[in-house]
């Protein structure tokens, strides 16, 4: 399926809906009908940036697969908030096994869907950083090998947050979690270390990976539409704040999504057969100071002297995304 | 139909007679024959309609059939040794789940040092787990209780373990009766799951239950395996209708109707000890054994039953509760309620180590003269002990005792 | 299915569980007002029509534009649109072009006949005097309430300055005539070259329940300027009024145009058009301080019409005059510097702003006079029950603009007072912003230009220097609005709910929160793009 090009200057293409568009060409969480795959009442914290990115994406799933769509779920805070005893959240058939295993679970489903002979029933595996990029790379990475028939689907808020914040291969260089504290001459995590498990999925040679945030709706949706053409081994990356573990306002999570991109620290973009095809370009940079500053896991950079050494570095790393993903349109900013 | 065959490929045989929908499965000795008999059935269309999956690790491949099992599938696997080990957190998962997956053992001791001969450290260290454990004493039984595995796994929605007995008897040639397909049909009807995810009727499999149900959650799935109690008879007896051979059950005895003294065993040793039983027998001892075929859920009333009139009692054990004996057991004595015997518990066979007829009947000889110490373990090699044990005393850090025994033996 | 006790559960089970009482502060939707309709003089919903217009409804835009104002066509080119300068747009990229549309809509309604039913009658008679801007306005109003309404007019031609003061190449008059005629063919009585000299006779005789005065300010200010016999020295409203004849005013080959409001712009551009080779402006203060606006001086500029900033006139002699540089104090006041110069002119055409004829009210008791306006109570009523007045005869800002408001306003309350009532505007909402909107989700999008007549035409003719908008330029222009501080369903709310706390009511029906799962998180007031919705403590 082709992006297509919205015109429209009323609101862009960048609200979730518009009353103005054909209804084919409106977002899914703009349709009255949509199915809140993650129904009210789920325990989430306020504010939270996995639940959001857990509705978009599963939600445009069940549109692009005609609500044909079952959940693998691994261990973490979307399976806790979402299905203690006696509910439950889901309004699809979801399991959760164990932390580590989603992968491999949505493989054992596929597989049982294809031997049915329920090729319409499309599979979809689901966790946190922690969950995909530690605990459950193992069964993921073997997923993505066998080149399995299933769509995995990270939600990224950089650290164990159900555990109570603590660092995991997905937090970022100098933030603080509870077991990298801002102390010490290097306070929070430390530089050069962690997993990009968007180049490591690439690195497979699986179909289609993707980044995408839920401050980009449509971009998302897009996303998950076009993961649910294809058949095989597909991987998306989302980045969901979390206001808890970021030290963050409950209401400023898409804005803080929004400014993860929009500095290059979280670039997004399309890869097929581990190449990347597309990138989504930047709007309007900002620098990372803007996204750093007002969450409290960076707080020790803006103390009474400003960590400018780290700060530098954190956008020397933003720069090189930029460059690497051209983000930013040569043509338009010169 | 009557074959020569290895015990591998007659489980693989009865496994695809099963119908089975999903199989997946990661190398390890000893179960890979049964593995590889299946995924060549499945390439070669053999057995159609079954989805063969080689996975990166055993962790995942249990985890594929949990996945496999609650969308609906038949689901089999099958592991040994440090692999049941590393899928232990799906062990327990699939039995919590409900999952009615049949999983062959392979049983292999576990490391280090590691080890790929047979002893039952594996299974029993995942005998808490929640599934239902089946012992085979021969190949023909190995194959034949898949066939009963699958339906009780699926009549009860719980997951069934079967130990095989690495390489004794996954590897031995031996003549079995495979059983045709519409006998198989004809005892195991299609899988029609207690619970599953379908996009019709959507449910959240797996929620996170707290302290105030958690307790009833637990005790449902003991007062199932309670229920297998009395189905593995049932089950048992109707496979002899169909099949024409006892096979299965919770227990089984041999020469125990008057018997003072009763052997039991788990497994394939069996076999050794009927023959000691036979000679002693012939020589007028009132000896007699038991094999447990069922030792989850454990045959409690059964083995109260036929000890009640014994006055010794000498378990064999392939396994070693470290600290504090047999594992066998130590689960005997809720069997022995109001029961007065002795009671020998003796660990015998760890990492392959060949329990012989010879050895069986000098011990059951001491036995009955009762001078048996209450844990003995079969042929141990005292003098190296006596020597490692001594150069610890001299020594306190004397280096690992497997190579300083090894040294010993003038084994590099 | 026989689902197993405890670990399967039912789908979308957790609406048992109602979130909402984990809220500290609710969201609420509010209706701010649009800066737009905040500046504007004539109290249009501005982002009312052009949330019509945005859907291609050009006629709906239409009818909600004339709710407020019936002469968009003229409007659209004549009004100074205030609203453009307070339109949010403006610190975005560009401030939407609402004129243009406004005029498109105009134009699109003339085009195609586009008309509203009269109200039903009351029975009641209202008196217009003047058919300028004002007098027209309140006409439509009181015709859709249902009041008879008789306008009398002492020129030829209806219109008032908006015929005899804006120059054709600003407002066509095909243009003007379209309106007018269609506010007439509501049912208004207009009796031309009828200048009512005994208001309270006139009412008598016409038994006239109310009368609403707009006569304008058509009477130039002088200026003593000593002067030969052989000068001529003309005044802009007479010049003006005279375009309007079959005889041109003759202003000669060399015209100096006194003056630094619009009125001296339109002059000085009217005597190019009519041949003059020059025509230069005098003002006694910088360009700065000019009252004209800026585009008018430009075009001006453009047009080859030469400014003399910081001079007076001091002697009209023949064809030339003496004029007298000044210089700024400090206090930023023109002070006369001495130095004098000579320039030539075959005509002076004095534009220094014009007074009301307060003779008709001389008969009228009661009426109070400031500073030569008529005074008017807040519901535009003089000191004489039953007479209210507007447009450039009270105080105020003197444009076609602040008339048709007066006019509409003045309706309204005459028609509460002929019901024994009293009218009282609905409540103003605070007004929307910028800082109240999150302008992320506009995309980038230029302000469309206007079509500009090429500078040789303009030179020579009195085509419209404007052109209008095609229908492509103005939806994209409308849909440049950022519906500042009111819902225009985006969905955004909807969306960026975490715990679908928001519903959705349907196409024009808005959206209500759900209180018993909102957490009270304020993503929705965060993300809002236009400052719909606000935050409130929760009290329970």
């Amino acid at each position: 399926m082709e992006m297509q090009q919205i015109k429209f200057y009323q609101t862009g293409t960048f609200t979730v809906g518009n009353r103005l568009l054909d209804e084919h060409q409106r977002s899914v969480q703009a349709n009255m009908q949509r199915t809140n795959s993650l129904n009210s009442g789920h325990r989430a914290c306020q504010g939270c940036g996995e639940a959001l990115g857990a509705r978009y994406a599963i939600d445009a799933a069940m549109r692009a697969a005609n609500n044909q769509v079952v959940a693998c779920n691994a261990t973490g805070c979307l399976e806790v908030f979402s299905t203690p005893y006696p509910e439950t959240s889901w309004q699809i058939p979801w399991i959760h096994s164990l932390f580590g295993n989603a992968a491999a679970v949505a493989t054992g489903v596929a597989a049982a869907m294809k031997v049915k002979g329920r090729k319409e029933v499309r599979v979809i595996a689901q966790g946190g950083d922690g969950g995909t990029t530690d605990i459950g790379f193992g069964c993921l990475s073997g997923m993505f090998e066998r080149n399995d028939d299933v769509l995995y689907i990270c939600y990224d808020n950089e650290a164990y947050m159900n555990t109570g914040v603590q660092r995991s291969s997905a937090t970022p260089a100098a933030a603080r979690t509870a077991t990298t504290p801002a102390v010490g001459a290097a306070p929070g995590n430390a530089f050069g270390q962690g997993k990009n498990l968007p180049e490591i999925a690439m690195a497979h040679g699986i179909p289609y990976v993707a980044t995408a945030s839920v401050a980009y709706l449509r971009d998302l949706e897009d996303k998950v539409s076009r993961a649910m053409t294809a058949r095989g081994a597909r991987y998306i990356h989302i980045l969901v704040p979390c206001p808890l573990g970021w030290g963050a306002a409950p209401h400023d999570t898409i804005k803080l999504a929004r400014l993860a991109v929009e500095t290059g620290l979280f670039p997004l973009f399309e890869a097929e057969h581990g190449e990347v095809v597309r990138s989504t370009p930047i709007r309007r940079r900002v620098p990372v100071e803007e996204y750093l500053r007002p969450q409290k896991r960076f707080a020790h950079l803006f103390g009474k002297t400003e960590a400018v050494d780290t700060i530098a570095r954190i956008q020397a790393m933003a720069d090189r995304n930029i460059r690497k993903y051209r983000l930013v349109d040569e043509r338009r900013h010169g | 139909m009557l074959k020569q065959t290895e015990g591998s490929h007659a489980i693989a045989e009865s496994v695809a007679l099963c119908r089975p929908e999903v199989i997946c499965a990661y190398p390890i000795t000893p179960q890979t024959h049964i593995v590889e008999g299946l995924g060549e059935m499945v390439k070669a269309g053999d057995l159609a309609n079954c989805e063969f999956i080689n996975v990166e690790s055993e962790f995942a491949a249990l985890s594929v059939a949990i996945g496999a099992s609650a969308a609906g599938a038949r689901t089999y696997t099958a592991t040994a040794s440090q692999g049941l080990l590393f899928m232990a957190e799906a062990v327990y998962n699939a039995a919590g789940l409900g999952l009615p997956i049949v999983m062959t053992i392979g049983n292999r001791a576990i490391g280090a040092p590691i080890n790929i001969w047979n002893d039952h450290t594996d299974s029993m260290s995942m005998r808490d787990a929640g599934w239902i454990q089946l012992y085979a004493e021969t190949n023909q039984e190995a194959a034949d209780l898949h066939i009963q595995a699958f339906r009780l796994a699926e009549e009860l929605s719980m997951p069934v373990m079967v130990c095989v007995d690495g390489f004794i008897l996954t590897h031995a040639y031996e003549r079995i009766d495979v059983p045709t397909q519409e006998q198989v049909d004809a005892y195991l009807p299609p899988f029609e799951p207690r619970q599953v995810l379908d996009t019709h009727e959507p449910v959240s499999i797996g929620a996170m239950v707290g302290p105030e149900a958690f307790m009833e959650v637990r005790y449902l799935a003991h007062h199932k395996q309670m229920r297998a109690l009395e189905l593995i008879p049932q089950l048992s007896a109707e496979f002899k209708q169909v099949f024409g051979r006892d096979s299965g059950g919770l227990i089984r005895t041999y020469r125990a109707e008057d018997a003072k003294t009763i052997v039991v065993a788990l497994g394939s040793v069996n076999g050794t000890i009927k023959d000691v039983i036979d000679e002693l027998r012939d020589e007028g001892y009132a000896i007699g054994a038991a094999s447990i075929v069922s030792f989850r859920p454990f045959p409690s009333d059964e083995l109260h039953e036929l000890l009640s009139h014994a006055k010794r009692l000498v378990v064999i054990e392939k396994s070693l509760a470290v600290g504090i004996g047999g594992i066998v057991s130590h689960n005997l004595r809720m069997a022995l309620s109001g029961i007065s015997l002795h009671a020998y518990t003796v660990v015998a066979g760890l990492g392959g180590r060949a329990i012989t007829k010879s050895s069986l009947r000098s011990l059951f000889e001491k036995a009955l003269r009762d001078e048996l110490e209450p844990l003995t373990f079969l042929d141990l090699n005292q003098a190296a002990i006596d020597r490692e044990l001594a150069r610890e005393q001299a020594q306190r850090r004397s280096g690992p005792s497997a190579e300083n025994i090894l040294r010993d033996l003038g084994i590099r | 299915m026989d689902k197993p006790f405890a670990i399967t559960l039912d789908p979308g089970s957790s609406l048992a569980n109602r979130t909402g009482s984990w809220r500290t502060v609710r969201p609420v939707y509010v209706d701010r007002l649009p800066p737009c309709n905040h500046a504007c003089p004539a109290g249009e919903n501005i982002q009312g029509w052009l949330f019509h217009a945005e859907s291609g409804d050009y006629e709906a835009a239409w009818h909600e534009l004339v709710k407020n104002n019936p002469m968009p066509a003229t409007m659209g080119r004549v009004c100074y649109h205030p609203c453009e300068s307070a339109c949010n747009r403006g610190q975005l990229d560009e401030s939407v072009s609402i004129h243009a549309v406004e005029r498109f809509l105009g134009d699109e309604a003339v085009k195609r006949g586009w008309t509203v039913a009269p109200g039903k009658e009351t029975g009641k008679r209202v008196l217009v005097v003047g058919s300028g801007p004002a007098g027209l306005s309140a006409a439509w109003h009181l015709r859709l309430a249902g009041h008879a309404v008789t306008i009398h007019e002492a020129n030829a031609q209806a219109g008032g300055m908006m015929r005899y003061g804006i120059p054709k190449y600003r407002l066509p008059r095909e243009v003007l005539d379209a309106e007018v005629q269609r506010i007439l063919d509501l049912g208004v009585a207009l009796k031309l070259d009828s200048r009512v000299d005994d208001l309270p006779a006139t009412m008598k005789a016409g038994k006239f329940d109310a009368c609403f005065l707009a006569v304008g300010a058509h009477i130039a200010k002088r200026a003593y300027i000593p002067a030969g016999d052989a000068n001529k020295i003309l005044d802009a409203v007479s010049v003006l009024r005279g375009m309007e004849k079959e005889e041109k005013p003759l202003l000669g080959r060399r015209v100096v145009v006194y003056g630094g409001g619009n009125t001296a712009i339109d002059v000085a551009r009217t005597a190019k058009r009519l041949g003059a080779e020059e025509s230069i402006i005098v003002y006694r203060r910088t360009r700065e301080k000019m009252p004209a606006h800026d585009f008018e001086v430009e075009e001006a500029l453009q047009e080859g019409v030469r400014m003399k900033w910081l001079t007076t006139v001091k002697e009209a002699g023949e064809a030339t005059l003496m004029v007298e540089k000044m210089a700024l104090d400090e206090s930023g006041f023109p002070q006369p510097t001495g130095e004098f110069e000579t320039i030539e002119a075959d005509s002076l055409v004095l534009a220094l702003g014009q007074d009301v004829d307060l003779g008709l009210l001389a008969a009228v008791p009661g009426l109070t006079f400031e500073n030569g306006s008529v005074q008017v109570d807040a519901g535009m009523m003089t000191g004489h029950a039953g007479i209210f007045a507007g447009g450039d005869m009270v105080a105020g800002e003197r444009t076609v603009t602040v008339a048709i408001g007066h006019g509409k306003k003045a309706a309204r309350h005459i028609d509460a007072w002929l019901r024994g009532e009293a009218y009282s505007p609905p409540p103003r909402h605070e007004v929307a912003t910028f800082d109240k909107l999150n302008t992320w989700y506009y995309l980038d999008a230029p302000k469309t230009v206007q079509p500009v007549l090429d500078i040789i035409r303009r030179q020579g003719t009195f085509e419209e220097v404007l052109g209008g908008l095609d229908e492509g330029n103005a939806l994209f222009e409308a849909r440049r609005c950022l519906s500042c501080g009111n819902c225009f369903e985006c969905d955004n709310c909807y969306g960026v709910c975490p715990d679908n706390a928001v519903i959705k009511l349907g196409p024009g029906k808005r959206f209500r929160f759900n209180y018993d799962y909102c957490k009270g998180c304020g993503i929705c007031v965060a993300e809002c793009p236009c400052g719909a919705i606000r935050t409130e403590p929760e009290t329970i």
